[in-house]
């Protein structure tokens, strides 16, 4: 028999996956844009975007959402990925790895400080 | 962790447009792209727009694909899923949104955006067989709250105030049905839940119970609570195996954890709950009569009182409502009755749920305040009558019901307004009528429904629609006298008053109803033997007209060769032979074949 901890528990793991379903249409909410036309993937935007998605589901961020684009013109510099958190201007970096994926999750989205290090224009 | 969700309609109408396979094939070419840990496939339930089905829906984009076909699913796997391009061409495109030329996003378009899905809002969003799910959307949460902080009177208070009323058809104050049943003396006492959704072309019930069937558990269980009750029947027609096999599933989980059962949530509360199949006998519906068969007995009604509140199910005091209304009670415990009573109008509080047909572009399932005005939901939502043709009327509540004409299409649908104006609400379907319907043959229609499933214990209901039904034939073959129109219409009236049960008093409804609107045409098959929406055969002829180029074409396709006539002359019809089957008039290209 469950008790309401174990239906609570329950409850937090699957919001947090099915956060995906119910986030749409929110205009308060942030965007993960990945790169994943042919030449995105070629680079390695999958593990790129798997990260993200773990990450933000591990620290159960609500409102940040994760998509994915076609490509945007600038092949060398894949696996690209644009943040748009609302009221700010766009972020976009480059050469993203599943390692620095997971730095911008918790330096720019959780604390609101754009890596610069992967900034276009300082690759 | 998935990063796509791909979400598939499961529900009856997508079911027999081929989703299984749909579902089946993603699967199986995500698994080749090597993306089964990446993107997950769900089957939920109705998404509602079942005109526009089979329906898939890509998450997190939330791109909505309509009349997926199954060789669309590669397209799909290898733009969206592998690289992230939303397959345009596949969008749903919705018909009053000219500028914008698809719409990604269900929320957007117009048969989304003027509903408020309060019974339905986890139909298309959860996987119905899956409880996780359902929890992650606060299920049981209601129940918890209910054992735990509220004693059963409270509960039955909370109902009250909500102002919930039965969704099933009579809009009975579900509150006071529960403290009737709490107050009758009886140690042992059921709850039931009435699936037997018999009304043609009515399938909200079906959809709860295939979208969201934990939460009918759920919903039940606090009712049990609420009246003292031990055991639950959910009474559910073996014509809808989805729905019975999603329920099983669900009632399996649900005894799994602990959900249903004995002490439940560690308090001394158990409840179980078993399913019983009808086999789809409309007067199965009836509250005495389904109970009946529950017991194992003939389906037929008896006579009330007693109510089953004192005496119900095996003699015990029992109460039994309808799905739709179930659904609404764990969303009024988690918001508070004043929340429910916010919706609506000053007697009927919440939303309800209607199934959309006939000539109606978006054929399906909505939702809507009650009174939000039938125009609303015909023009708006439903997105119109297609081909132009000019809105007749709409028929509500099924074969006890009656029919809406344009003149009251402004009226707020409540339980009190379809009532004055000679409708109900019923179990909500809502049949919609364009000019080319005959009204007296829309009432032969239901009259044959309800005459063929009269149980016959009662002489008003069984020789009394058949008698209204001879009348109707009388009249739609042109042998019928003004006469006859007065005593059909005395017939009905004695029906009403002497029938036994709920089938047999509202049976002569769609009659009483086209009479009272549609005196005139009843009168034009009478007095001038003709039809005017050209529909009852035995009152029409074929003719040619002088638009006739001779082109032979209907004298070779008429199946009876019924029509004459030379290669570049004007032909004829031999109205003898001819079996009025109307190929003649589809196949002109000229439109020289007329009907009158």
């Amino acid at each position: 028999m469950k008790t309401i901890e174990e239906i609570n528990a329950i409850k937090a793991k699957m919001q947090a996956q099915l956060n995906m379903r119910s986030s749409i249409d929110n205009a308060g909410d942030t965007r993960i844009v990945v790169g994943m036309a042919t030449c995105g993937i070629a680079a390695g935007a999958r593990p790129v975007l798997n990260a993200f998605v773990e990450e933000i589901t591990k620290r159960n961020l609500k409102n940040v959402k994760v998509t994915q684009s076609g490509c945007l013109g600038m092949c060398k510099l894949e696996p690209m990925v644009e943040v748009y958190v609302p009221g700010k201007e766009k972020v976009t970096y480059v050469k993203v790895t599943a390692d620095s994926a997971r730095r911008i999750v918790a330096e720019h989205i959780v604390n609101g400080n754009p890596v610069l290090d992967f900034v276009i224009g300082n690759e | 962790m998935f990063r796509n969700h791909v979400l598939i309609c499961g529900g009856t109408g997508c079911t027999s447009g081929d989703s299984p396979k749909i579902r089946e094939l993603f699967e199986k070419k995500i698994k080749e792209a090597g993306l089964e840990n990446d993107v997950k496939v769900i089957m939920t339930g109705c998404f509602g727009l079942c005109a526009c089905g089979p329906v898939v829906v890509v998450y997190p984009e939330g791109s909505f694909y309509s009349q997926i076909k199954p060789e669309n699913v590669d397209e799909i796997v290898n733009e969206h899923i592998i690289k992230g391009r939303i397959v345009s061409h596949l969008l749903y495109k919705d018909p009053e949104i000219k500028a914008q030329e698809t719409v990604t996003s269900l929320n957007e378009t117009n048969f989304y955006k003027k509903q408020s899905r309060v019974a339905l809002r986890n139909c298309g969003v959860i996987d119905p067989e899956n409880i996780d799910e359902y929890i992650a959307y606060d299920g049981y949460q209601a129940l918890y709250k209910v054992l735990t902080e509220y004693d059963p009177q409270q509960v039955i208070d909370i109902i009250k105030q909500s102002g919930l009323r039965g969704r099933g058809g009579a809009g009975f104050p579900t509150g006071l049905k529960w403290q009737f049943a709490k107050n009758a003396v009886g140690d042992i006492k059921y709850v039931c839940c009435n699936a037997d959704e018999g009304d043609p072309g009515a399938f909200m019930d079906r959809s709860v119970l295939e979208g969201d069937p934990h939460t009918v558990i759920e919903a039940m269980a606090i009712a049990a609570y609420a009246i003292g009750s031990k055991q639950g029947y959910v009474y559910v027609r073996a014509e809808y195996p989805i729905a019975v096999k999603r329920l099983s599933i669900a009632i399996n989980q649900a005894k799994e954890y602990g959900l249903l059962g004995n002490n439940i949530f560690g308090t001394d509360f158990s409840f179980d709950l078993e399913i019983r199949l009808g086999s789809g006998a409309f007067v199965c519906g009836e509250e005495t009569a389904l109970m009946t068969s529950i017991e194992g007995n003939r389906g037929e009604p008896r006579p009330r009182p007693p109510f089953p509140a004192n005496k119900g199910l095996f003699g015990k005091p029992t109460i039994l409502n309808n799905v739709e209304t179930y659904a609404n009670i764990p969303q009024i415990i988690l918001k508070g009755p004043e929340w429910f009573a916010s919706i609506g109008t000053e007697k009927s509080k919440g939303t309800k749920v209607f199934a959309l047909g006939g000539k109606i572009t978006n054929t399906g399932l909505v939702e809507i305040p009650m009174g939000t005005t039938l125009r609303t939901i015909v023009e708006e939502i439903g997105g119109g009558i297609p081909g132009g043709k000019k809105f007749k009327a709409a028929q509500t509540g099924g074969p006890s019901g009656g029919c809406i004409p344009a003149e009251h299409l402004d009226i707020p649908i409540d339980y009190e307004n379809l009532i004055a104006i000679g409708s109900m609400m019923g179990s909500g379907g809502l049949i919609v009528m364009d000019e080319d319907n005959c009204m007296v043959d829309i009432a032969k229609f239901f009259l044959e429904f309800t005459q063929d499933e009269s149980c016959g214990k009662c002489t008003p209901c069984r020789i009394g629609t058949k008698r209204l039904l001879e009348y109707l034939e009388k009249i739609t073959e042109g042998r019928a006298t003004l006469k006859d129109i007065d005593d059909m219409e005395k017939l009905c009236y004695y029906i009403k008053d002497n029938a036994l049960c709920g089938l047999g008093q509202t049976a002569p409804n769609p009659v009483l109803s086209t009479l009272r609107y549609f005196r005139d045409e009843y009168i034009a098959h009478v007095t001038q033997k003709k039809c005017p929406a050209g529909v009852c055969k035995s009152l029409l002829t074929y003719k040619i007209t002088d638009a006739c180029k001779g082109c032979t074409l209907c004298a070779r396709q008429c199946p009876v060769g019924a029509i004459s006539g030379k290669v570049k002359e004007k032909h004829v019809i031999d109205t003898d032979k001819c079996t009025k089957c109307g190929v003649c008039m589809s196949v002109c290209k000229f439109k020289a074949v007329i009907k009158e």
